[in-house]
């Protein structure tokens, strides 16, 4: 069986013998020699197994995950189970026309996954009630920090202190907590404290014991005071809820998960982040909104961009960048799978299984310490470890909140039969179902009929209406005629509809499936089907990210041999797998070295330098983690230079904290300074940030430690193959030099067990100080897989070939282009790394053609746009991956090829300037077939392809920016406003 | 009226004691067609270099500093519910604010349209 390598990678090896002879080398190895500085190089193999074939990998994964038990979690705390459709699972998650797209910037050739999260912002906005909702957070915790620091901004940062008026889940406390801490703001969990100087409450709900309270006196008292209201709820829970809004609420987040989203170990999974119109320019994230194309059509963009951290820098207030589509529309297919009648079904159940289950346990004598709730029962035991172990035994896992309380949580897989073996753990009698319908529908489990969906439920469960408590508790009428009436949550529910309503969305999308995406510092390379088979696995997908260890154990073996494998490629000794962004790890990143200094008492050391070619997030990063930001100038090559970053690290030495540096430069050059420059700044006392987003030119050949980095972040979903998913999720796990191993964020595997918690009313907040980065321990762990998967599969020496041809095919790219349009950096020898940028400012003044009309343009030929404007205004950046065979590489030449002859008839004046088939780019199908066709050149040139009946044509012609942004539209309008 | 220029893009039209404040042509030309505006409150006090108006077009996020200090005692609610007359030069409404100064010796320390424009070179 032959092994994986030459899979993954592209060209053939006769191809690359040609690659070569063309750009004047006899060998790979020669042209590695002459592109990477000897004095960065690796002389040495990686130590990782010889790579092998698909099915010894799979067979591998697997069987470190043969001997761990199955168990039926009941654990809740922010994780639940849930049935993923298998038209969502099939059509969606594992169709790559959905996963390996990239995130939409490119608005006209994203316009499937646009739509699906238009809905997915909607379906946010109907649950919460309030006007504007983002498409996606990372998870729960990190979406209540992002709305406490949107919160600080309202206020203009005068305000300093945040009250949690109840018990939020213990992982969001933590996440909160390191967040605060750093930018100086003061938690508390006492409401009488409420002043002008509060910046916002928050409030869980249901909270992290299961309840439900009334704090209508507390939200009206904030609002007096000016402080906003942050409501963090469980979306399952608000189908049976009056919307957030109507009880006050500005800003409501939560997590989608158990909108048929496995657990996975703790992600990757979508939060939801929903605000007041008022506060729509301070929302993080991507806004999808809509607008309208050149024919006046109606079309998806994403909106207000300004608000995002390549704009704003240092002084944006988020650094979110990658976040859950993938996942957010999963959530959204879920609710459109189910409709509006089908989700409350869902709920209803999940609370009657649940209310049965509390009356048993009353009528047992036991007391329950959630008066009202949703789907959550804390329950006063003798013994709770006991009661625990007892349920461990049958098969179920429940949550020891303290050893005298255990709480346990319903979700859709639960069934009657759950009942029966909790009433066994508990050794109670079970009670009658509540009604008549309740035994009805236990018949159908039994008979295997489906009840989601029907009608017959959703109505089974209106007598339970006698159940509410009030207006703004729980109502199983709360959601009235007019929730989610907007047309696509009413489509017809045949699967046949849905199937070719998932195909008629992703068929308006240019993904992998179809073409190069040749983004530069991107790393859109391949996403092998092998590498993704496993997320899928029951014993990957469903597992809870508190679970007892043993259940955890299989991930434990996979993650330790996966950090292992990374530290070998990095060159450090540790990995921190918690950050679930590139993002996320500049951050813990950071905070590993400002924690650092101060255990050293260097308190002051808060200084850090970022060049001004740097990624966006780095300057946001540095911000969040309160430091002061001082940027470094690069010289003409787009080089850091040296003398100003000499200047500023001596004259700032007493207090300079860190540099941050991508490396290869973001201008796609190894730059041989590097290792001066690591030994400059800590000469000065500082610590080296590198940045891993090109590490896809360095594996095998360079490594971040030995050049003198102190920690890196890799991007898994570059580098390491997991696909991008339409814009997350990603993973940016981090790697740390041993002394800073012990400043890693915490995996709070104490958290787990749920040991060190305390009752309800006393105080949890302030009391670690630990660092969390993320809700869960290892961040988005079910996607980990795949980065084993892809390093297992190649091994130490397939890894070092794949990036030797990554850095072949960009100098292919960057000799055969050079013609076309000049190559603006270059280093030893005029070879470039594993990227190249072109420069297109050249035809700008000769025929007006800009560097979006180019990108434009290449969608007529099939392509998605390299990197636009970045890092230089007017150039694309191109990084083609080694996994683009040279055929593809070939007709992107000719692509560009032809689209400068065409630039050559603008400037040579046979075409109008303002009226040409660039300016009108792209073409859809609708104007070159149109019986009133009228552009001044042939349909065929305007559609670039005839010849090819694989044509990619967009849906929408170029899109207006400007109506998109002055206009605001995020969500579909309620379908009363048609009529 | 005499109009003062700022090295980071502010222009005033100063009439009496009162500065009309705008954002220098090239400024403009920089930020492309404006979507959003957001100004700071009537009768605020403003101090010299603060941050107190951001503009932002489709493709930047600007902020506008103070280039005199002094009461704001003028609104142009028109940019707010139509940004883009901020690109309509010839309109007459292309400005934000008017700044009743508190020391117009402060004028003195701005540039003058030929100052200014050389600064871009």
């Amino acid at each position: 069986m032959q092994k994986f390598t030459h899979r993954h990678i592209g060209p053939s090896v006769k191809d690359a013998q040609e690659m070569l002879k063309l750009l004047g080398y006899e060998s790979l190895d020669s042209l590695i020699n002459d592109a990477v500085p000897d004095v960065i190089r690796y002389k040495q193999s990686l130590t990782i197994p010889e790579g092998t074939n698909e099915h010894q990998a799979l067979k591998e994964l697997s069987s470190m995950f043969s001997d761990v038990p199955q168990a039926q979690s009941l654990i809740g705390q922010g994780y639940h189970n849930t049935y993923v459709p298998s038209a969502i699972l099939r059509n969606l998650f594992e169709n790559p026309g959905w996963y390996t797209s990239y995130t939409p910037y490119q608005s006209e050739i994203s316009q499937g996954r646009l739509e699906l999260l238009f809905y997915y912002q909607t379906l946010v906005c109907e649950l919460t009630g309030l006007d504007i909702a983002n498409a996606s957070l990372l998870d729960e915790g990190t979406a209540i920090a992002e709305a406490v620091t949107l919160a600080f901004r309202k206020h203009r940062e005068r305000r300093t202190k945040i009250v949690t008026v109840n018990a939020l889940h213990p992982q969001n406390v933590q996440v909160l907590n390191t967040r605060c801490t750093q930018i100086g703001l003061e938690l508390s969990d006492d409401p009488s404290l409420l002043s002008e100087e509060v910046i916002a409450i928050v409030i869980q709900r249901p909270d992290t014991y299961g309840a439900i309270e009334n704090f209508d006196d507390v939200i009206q008292n904030a609002r007096r005071l000016g402080c906003l209201v942050i409501i963090v709820a469980d979306p399952m829970s608000l189908l049976l809820m009056d919307a957030p809004a109507r009880m006050g609420a500005d800003i409501v987040v939560g997590s989608m998960q158990r909108y048929g989203v496995p657990m996975g170990n703790g992600g990757p999974h979508a939060a939801y982040m929903a605000v007041d119109k008022e506060l729509a320019r301070l929302l993080p994230g991507r806004l999808v909104g809509q607008s309208r194309d050149a024919n006046g059509r109606p079309a998806y963009r994403l909106t207000l961009q300004t608000r995002e951290q390549h704009i704003r820098r240092e002084k944006a207030t988020s650094n979110i960048c990658t976040a859950q589509a993938l996942l957010a529309n999963m959530a959204v297919a879920y609710a459109i799978w189910h409709g509006p009648k089908g989700l409350i079904a869902i709920a209803q159940r999940i609370h009657t299984l649940t209310k049965r289950f509390a009356r048993s346990l009353e009528a047992g004598a036991y007391k329950i310490a959630t008066q009202h709730y949703f789907d959550t029962l804390t329950v006063r035991v003798a013994d709770a470890y006991a009661i625990a172990e007892k349920a461990e035994k049958t098969g179920l896992l429940l949550r020891v909140i303290d050893p005298k309380n255990i709480a346990l949580s319903f979700d859709e897989t639960c069934t009657q039969d759950t009942l029966r073996m909790l009433a066994d753990v508990f050794s109670i009698p079970l009670a009658q179902a509540p009604t008549q319908e309740l035994a009805n529908e236990a018949t159908k489990e039994t008979t295997k009929e489906t009840i989601r969906g029907s009608e017959d439920v959703a109505n089974y469960a209106r007598d339970e209406i006698t159940d509410s408590t009030g207006g703004s508790m729980l109502n199983y009428g709360a959601r009235g005629e007019d929730f989610l009436s907007q047309a696509p949550f009413h489509l017809n529910k045949s699967e046949t509809s849905f199937m070719r309503f998932l195909r008629e969305l992703v068929n308006k999308d240019l993904a992998l499936d179809r073409s190069m995406i040749p983004l530069g510092s991107c790393t859109m390379k391949l996403n092998a089907a092998v590498e993704m088979i496993p997320v899928s696995w029951p014993q990957i997908a469903n597992v809870h990210p508190f679970a007892p260890s043993k259940y955890r154990k299989g991930y434990m073996r996979m993650l330790s041999q996966l950090e292992e494998w990374l530290c070998e490629i990095t060159g450090f000794s540790k990995v921190s797998f918690q950050p679930n962004s590139g993002s996320q790890g500049e951050y813990a990143g950071l905070l590993a070295i400002k924690t650092y200094f101060a255990q050293k008492g260097e308190t002051n050391r808060k200084l850090c330098l970022i060049p001004e070619s740097a990624h966006g997030t780095n300057p946001a990063s540095a911000q969040m983690a309160g430091m002061d930001i001082m940027v470094v100038k690069c010289d003409t090559h787009g080089n850091v230079s040296l003398d100003d970053l000499r200047n500023k690290a001596t004259e700032h030495k007493e207090r300079l904290a860190a540099l941050m540096i991508t490396y290869p430069s973001t201008h796609g050059v190894f730059e041989s300074d590097i290792v001066d420059i690591c030994k400059l700044i800590h000469d000065c006392g500082g610590q080296v940030y590198l940045d891993g987003a090109n590490l896809n030119s360095m594996v095998g050949l360079a490594r971040p430690a030995d050049i003198g980095a102190d920690v890196c972040h890799m991007n898994l979903h570059k580098t390491f193959c997991i696909p991008h998913g339409g814009g997350g999720p990603g993973v940016g796990p981090i790697g740390v030099a041993t002394h800073l191993a012990e400043f890693l964020p915490s995996t709070g595997e104490e958290i787990g067990n749920t040991r060190r918690e305390k009752n309800v009313h006393d105080s949890s907040i302030n009391e670690t100080k630990e660092l969390r980065i993320a809700s869960a321990p290892y961040g988005s762990a079910s996607i980990l897989p795949i980065s084993w998967m892809y390093i297992r599969l190649l091994g130490g020496d397939g890894l070092t070939e794949a990036t030797q041809y990554a850095i072949l095919n960009a100098n292919y790219l960057s000799c055969l282009l050079n013609e076309y349009f000049p190559v603006l950096y270059k280093g030893n020898a005029g070879l470039v790394a594993h990227e190249c940028v072109l420069d297109t400012r050249v035809v700008r003044e000769t025929s007006g053609v800009t560097v979006q009309d180019i990108a434009k343009r290449l969608i007529d030929y099939g392509f998605h746009a390299p990197t636009m404007s970045w890092p230089v205004v007017g150039t694309l950046m191109l990084e083609p991956t080694e996994s683009e065979p040279r055929q593809e590489l070939d007709r992107f030449i000719a692509a560009l090829r032809d689209i400068r002859k065409e630039i050559d008839l603008i400037e040579q004046g046979q075409w109008d300037k303002s009226n040409n088939p660039l300016k009108n780019a792209p073409h859809t199908i609708e104007t070159v077939m149109s019986d009133t066709y009228s552009l001044p050149y042939s349909r065929s040139i305007a559609s670039a392809q005839t010849q090819n009946y694989a044509k990619y044509w967009p849906p929408v012609e170029r899109i207006d920016d400007v109506q998109g942004d002055r206009n605001l539209v995020c969500s579909c309008p309620p379908l009363t406003s048609y009529t | 009226m005499y109009k003062y220029f700022a090295k980071t893009h502010e222009c005033i039209a100063v009439d009496n004691n009162k500065a009309k404040l705008t954002i220098t042509d090239h400024a403009l030309q920089e930020l492309g067609d404006v979507v959003y505006v957001e100004l700071p409150k009537l009768d605020q006090e403003v101090k010299k270099g603060d941050a107190i108006i951001v503009v932002e077009s489709v493709k930047a996020a600007s902020d506008v500093y103070a280039p005199v200090s002094g009461k704001v005692v003028e609104l142009n609610t028109k940019a707010i519910e139509d940004p883009s007359i901020i690109n309509d030069r010839e309109s007459g409404d292309s400005w934000f604010i008017i700044i009743d100064m508190s020391d117009p010796s402060e004028c003195d320390s701005l540039l003058s349209e030929e100052e200014y424009k050389k600064t871009l070179d």
